[in-house]
């Protein structure tokens, strides 16, 4: 009986994300058969940018994956650099920074005016950098998606078993043999899973293709179907879109062979082996070096964000209550979508735990690789459009004003799921690996079970997914304005007003404010799961 | 790099661990022992006594901060692990799980797999020593528990060391099975004439190979000779008192 | 009972915190709809709230949307059952369209006191400020900037501009209808010309003038009254206009009364309130636009310094509905060449 609920609840989880997303699309499905207008058709524009969308979105998960590789395993075999638990800290921000933001940060590096620009000319070369292009675009995304697959791939080799380094050190074997014979497979197993994720991150991204791209060439399906619902008011050719969107990003994943594979393995924060092979001096420096460039990477964008944003005017803008205000809502509505997102992530890791159990040594069932995948589609489908689905949705029955929290928190539970899940599924699976048996046999189950046995040895985990939730739904900036509520004013949604009246330090202050409150959330993650891992 | 195995000759090489200091924690350790060339050691005593240290710092796991290591009066104090003329199997993840049984043991002939005619013939006699001809092909999980740690020692033999280290390698099999292997091991002893040297709680696995015994407390060599002598009535008070306190708890 | 009541608590104090409107006098009260940057806390929205229900002895309800393209969609979801009393914030862009969906009501307002340049006349539609698109250009950087549209096509290839998509901005919208109303048919070739001097298209204003403050190009789409902000509040002369000798493109921004709101007697009294100088005051150095009626006193200086531009540019607001999606198109076929 017990068992049975688990299942449901994963399956529930499901329900409740596909409700969220198919309902929206639903209503606007019914707005359109109303009489607002009907579908046409894609034209050549729209199969150009969908061939656009997936070919950034190819690019920058595979130039994503490929620099992570040597990254993750340079971190790997170095637990002692220096500095090397606050670079894995510094790697979780940029998943939390509002594009906008991001992306003033990497033209402060990278632009025109950039510090790469001064360098040049101060060694006399006068080339100016040009990335706005494809090379912007793909830039972007790799400093948005190195650290996170970086730390994804850095999970898997964690999960190799310190016997096998014994070995590998005792057989002596060579570099390339133990990437080939020890690494690859670890990471293999999990690959999918994290380009899939990249790839689905890269396929909706919006702000960062527009203002990167240096014009309309680069241009995503997501930028078509916020004009079809946002300017053009086209109901019918927004919903066509996003299906569409959906479609070819099932389609890719399918193909790739990305989707339906489980996922082995998934995000810890533990990142420390002990490694007993003694790496060669070359194979140590070129490390070192990797280590050092991959930090650059991330840090000089972020670097020059915090650099601006202390030309702040913190004395006066830490003395407005609407900023204060802004920063309790942001936590608040923060808090419950990362409290929803981990109540949601554990139905699914649990049910697809059981699931999985249940099957033994046979091939994945077809519900174990929806529970797998389902979740992280919800990334696929637009904000705006969920947004627009609902209000139609709720219009007649409440004022829609008095949904924009609900909805915002709903939104960005969802979309932080995928993350959350990765976070608590090997935790999950080492509990459950160790206690099934012993609590079939005891009679240990249901609620009994959580509170005597699951929750002591998963709180940690539990605490590091919402961290980990809520510093993704801080940065959130697009659920917010499409419900168009301004009595509900988060951070970033404070950054972008400022923005938009000339107030640009202020902006770069706000934009100092959110990152120091993600960094704090992610330091307060770490030591939860670093304390998890030291209880095991 | 096999170099510096290659110069000790076929059979056992004594191992000599002389004033080793090591400190694990808040805890000191000193270890001075010799394991005759062909010999059979078995190290016992409480967990946290320092006994798989002690392993470690012979195969080259962990590094002495004083004192020397010395393999067929050869001091290797200061090598990596693969340039150590031991092998050592561990209690669990002696193989890689998605490398089958023939490639797990070709590992110890050539470390990236690049096998010869010659390399595949000791390798396929070697699994025929172990008893597990016409499993070549298996993952390890589809073996048992046993069979698992047999190819652990098909490889150790493909590897020739002069010294192989035990550490624990039976522990979470049945009695019947552990004696088998136990037996299995004194065939190879006598086949080979390698130097064994074992980690176990278990006292009697020390009678059933005629051995040395080491009893270890606190990180140092609190006891030590023939396993018939330390293990009778008249063996020594501390060693009486430990393997007490061990059948009660059982 | 408890985790009930805890729950409970826990909404009222996020209410609290969001600051959620509490109910409103049943007696008057008047609901505007609006853009974001009106009722944030340095624009027009809580001088004129405050003005207002002082005169009207009722209760200003402020509902702030994205921008003007939203304010109308929220309008076309909503329908006929819309709270709006006024809709404040549609640009003549939007008022062709806005019409024929005929949730709006006439006006019936003496409007002898607005000013437009070129004039403004409506039965529905109420100007409140206007402004003139620019290229603002950093003095610092560019000694030389273009002096009209012609010389900004054909210029220097290497010192760039940043712009709006006009798929998702209203900017972006004002220079393409610009173009077209200096190069009519040529509007394409005169893009394909453009292109090389674009340094890239964002979505957005803040994007574009972030890129620009921050020295990526030295020019940037944005509007003739923009360097009045920075004159005034950073007392700085560095950003100017580049006044362009075939003249400027006009955007008017208006307020009107829906339907509904026809029936509330408030909602005349605030057309009225909006062109008279308690409103008017509020807007130049608020929402960073010309006033479209008397002020109480002169501008500030700051305002003299400005670009006036010699002639003012305007397409109907018919034209502009009929022809935008084929405009937009013209220009995706230039800039992507």
């Amino acid at each position: 009986m017990p068992f049975r609920a688990r299942q449901l609840s994963g399956i529930l989880a499901l329900v409740l994300l596909s409700l969220l997303a198919g309902g929206a699309l639903m209503g606007l499905v019914f707005e359109v058969l109303g009489g607002v207008g009907g579908f046409t058709g894609f034209d050549s524009y729209i199969w150009r940018i969908a061939r656009f969308t997936l070919l950034q979105a190819s690019l920058s998960t595979l130039l994503s994956v490929i620099l992570a590789l040597p990254l993750a395993r340079a971190l790997h075999a170095r637990p002692d650099f220096p500095g090397r638990s606050m670079i894995l800290r510094l790697f979780a921000l940029p998943l939390a920074l509002p594009a906008l933001v991001a992306v003033l940060g990497i033209t402060s590096i990278y632009g025109r005016n950039g510090l790469l620009a001064a360098g040049m000319a101060y060694l006399g070369m006068h080339q100016i950098p040009d990335i706005y292009g494809l090379t912007g675009i793909l830039l972007a995304h790799i400093f948005f998606n190195l650290p996170l697959a970086t730390r994804l791939i850095l999970a898997s080799l964690d999960t190799i078993p310190e016997d096998y380094w014994k070995l590998a050190a005792q057989l002596g074997m060579s570099e390339p043999t133990r990437f080939r014979l020890i690494e690859w497979p670890a990471i293999l197993r999990n690959l999918p899973g994290i380009a899939g994720l990249i790839f689905m991150l890269c396929v909706t991204s919006f702000t960062v293709v527009l203002t990167l791209g240096g014009g309309p060439r680069a241009t995503t399906l997501e930028v078509a179907i916020y004009q079809a619902l946002h300017f053009d008011f086209d109901i019918a050719r927004a919903v066509a879109l996003t299906l569409l969107q959906l479609a070819l990003t099932l389609a890719i994943l399918a193909f790739l062979g990305l989707a339906g594979r489980p996922t082995e393995e998934g995000q810890t924060f533990r990142t420390t082996t002990r490694r007993f092979d003694d790496p060669e001096r070359a194979t140590r420096l070129f490390g070192s070096v990797l280590i050092a460039c991959g930090f650059l990477f991330v840090a000089a964008p972020i670097a020059g964000t915090v650099v601006s944003g202390a030309s702040a005017d913190f004395g006066r803008l830490l003395f407005e209550p609407v900023v204060w205000r802004a920063i309790m809502t942001s936590i608040c509505l923060g808090a419950a979508a990362a409290f929803l997102s981990v109540l949601l992530a554990l139905a699914l890791v649990s049910s697809r735990e059981h699931v999985a159990t249940a099957r033994g040594y046979g091939p994945a069932r077809p519900l174990e690789r929806v529970l797998d995948l389902g979740a992280s589609l919800i990334l696929v489908v637009p904000p705006i459009v969920i947004g627009a689905g609902w209000f139609i949705l709720s219009r007649h029955y409440v004022d829609p004003f008095s949904l924009a929290p609900v909805m915002v928190v709903a939104v960005n539970a969802a979309m932080a799921v995928p993350f959350a899940f990765r976070v608590l599924r090997p935790a999950w699976d080492t509990m459950a690996a160790r206690n099934n048996r012993l609590c079939a046999q005891l009679g240990i189950a249901g609620w009994t079970r959580f509170r005597l046995i699951d929750w002591p040895g998963l709180k940690r985990s539990l605490g590091a997914a919402f961290a980990f939730a809520m510093a993704l739904s801080l940065g959130d900036l697009g659920t917010i304005a499409l419900f168009g509520n301004d009595t509900v004013q988060t951070l970033p949604y404070l950054l972008l007003q400022r923005m938009g009246s000339y107030r640009t330090a202020d902006a770069a202050g706000l934009a100092l404010i959110l990152g120091i409150l993600c960094m704090g959330l992610m330091m307060l993650a770490d030591r939860a799961q670093g304390d998890a891992d030291a209880g095991r | 790099m096999q170099d510096d195995r290659a110069d000790i000759a076929k059979g056992g090489a004594s191992v000599r661990l002389d004033n080793v200091t090591f400190r694990y924690g808040s805890m000191e350790m000193l270890f001075d022992l010799t394991v005759e060339g062909s010999a059979i050691a078995a190290i016992i005593g409480p967990s946290g006594s320092g006994k798989s240290t002690l392993l470690n710092l012979v195969a080259g796991f962990e590094k002495a901060e004083s004192g020397r290591v010395w393999i067929g009066g050869k001091d290797v104090t200061l090598l990596p692990p693969s340039r150590r003329a031991v092998s050592m199997v561990f209690q669990d993840n002696n193989l890689f799980a998605h490398l089958d049984v023939f490639s797990n043991v070709g590992l110890g002939r050539r470390p990236d797999l690049k096998l010869s005619s010659a390399d595949e013939d000791a390798v396929s006699s070697a699994i025929a020593k172990v008893g597990l001809a016409g499993k070549e092909k298996r993952r390890p999980e589809a073996l048992s528990g046993g069979e698992r740690q047999r190819v652990a020692l098909a490889r150790t033999l493909v590897r020739n060391s002069p010294v192989l280290l035990l550490d624990e390698a039976f522990a979470s099999l049945g009695p019947a099975l552990r004696h088998e292997m136990l037996d299995l091991i004194g065939d190879l002893r006598d086949e080979t004439g390698m130097t064994v040297i074992m980690v176990t709680h278990h006292p009697d696995d020390a009678l059933r190979l005629s051995s040395m015994l080491f009893f270890l407390e606190e990180g140092h060599i609190a006891a030590s000779g023939p396993a018939e002598q330390m293990l009778s009535p008249d063996g020594p008070p501390l060693l009486r008192k430990y393997l007490g306190s061990q059948e009660s708890e059982v | 009972m408890r985790p009930v009541q805890t729950i409970h608590a826990l909404m009222l104090a996020l209410a609290a915190t969001l600051g959620a409107n509490a109910g409103a006098h049943a007696a008057g009260k008047l609901t505007v709809y609006t853009y974001e940057s009106f009722t944030a806390e340095w624009g027009p929205g809580p001088k004129v709230k405050e003005a207002f229900e002082k005169e009207c002895a009722c209760t200003v309800d402020f509902v702030a949307v994205a921008d003007g393209v939203a304010l109308l969609n929220r309008l076309k979801l909503e329908g006929a059952s819309t709270k709006a009393d006024i809709v404040l914030g549609l640009d003549t862009n939007l008022t062709f369209e806005a019409a024929r969906t005929g949730l709006f009501a006439p006006h019936e307002t003496d409007v002898s006191a607005v000013k437009i340049p070129g004039g403004f006349e409506d039965d529905v539609f109420v100007p409140y400020d206007y402004g003139y698109f620019a290229v603002v250009y950093d003095s610092e950087k560019m000694k030389d900037p273009p002096a009209s549209l012609k010389a900004l096509i054909e210029g220097d290839p290497g010192e760039k501009i940043v712009i709006q998509d006009p798929r998702t901005s209203t900017p972006g919208l004002g220079l393409l209808l610009w173009v077209k109303s200096v190069y009519g048919d040529d509007a394409g070739k005169a893009w394909e010309k453009l292109k090389g001097r674009v340094l890239t298209v964002t979505p957005g204003w803040s994007e574009a003038y972030g890129l620009f403050t921050k020295g990526e190009a030295p020019m940037v789409l944005s509007y003739t009254t923009s360097p009045a902000y920075h004159l005034i509040a950073d007392k700085s002369d560095r950003y100017k206009a580049a006044s362009f000798d075939e003249g400027h493109y006009l955007q008017v921004e208006v307020a009107a009364r829906t339907v509904n709101g026809a029936k509330n007697p408030l909602s005349a009294q605030f057309l009225k309130f909006m062109i008279g100088t308690a409103f008017q005051d509020a807007i130049p150095e608020t929402n960073w636009m010309y006033p479209a009626a008397a002020t109480s006193a002169p501008l500030n200086p700051a305002f003299d310094q400005l670009v006036k531009p010699a002639k003012t540019l305007a397409l109907a607001p018919q034209q502009v509905f009929e022809n935008r999606k084929n405009w937009i198109d013209e220009w995706l076929l230039a800039m992507s060449k």
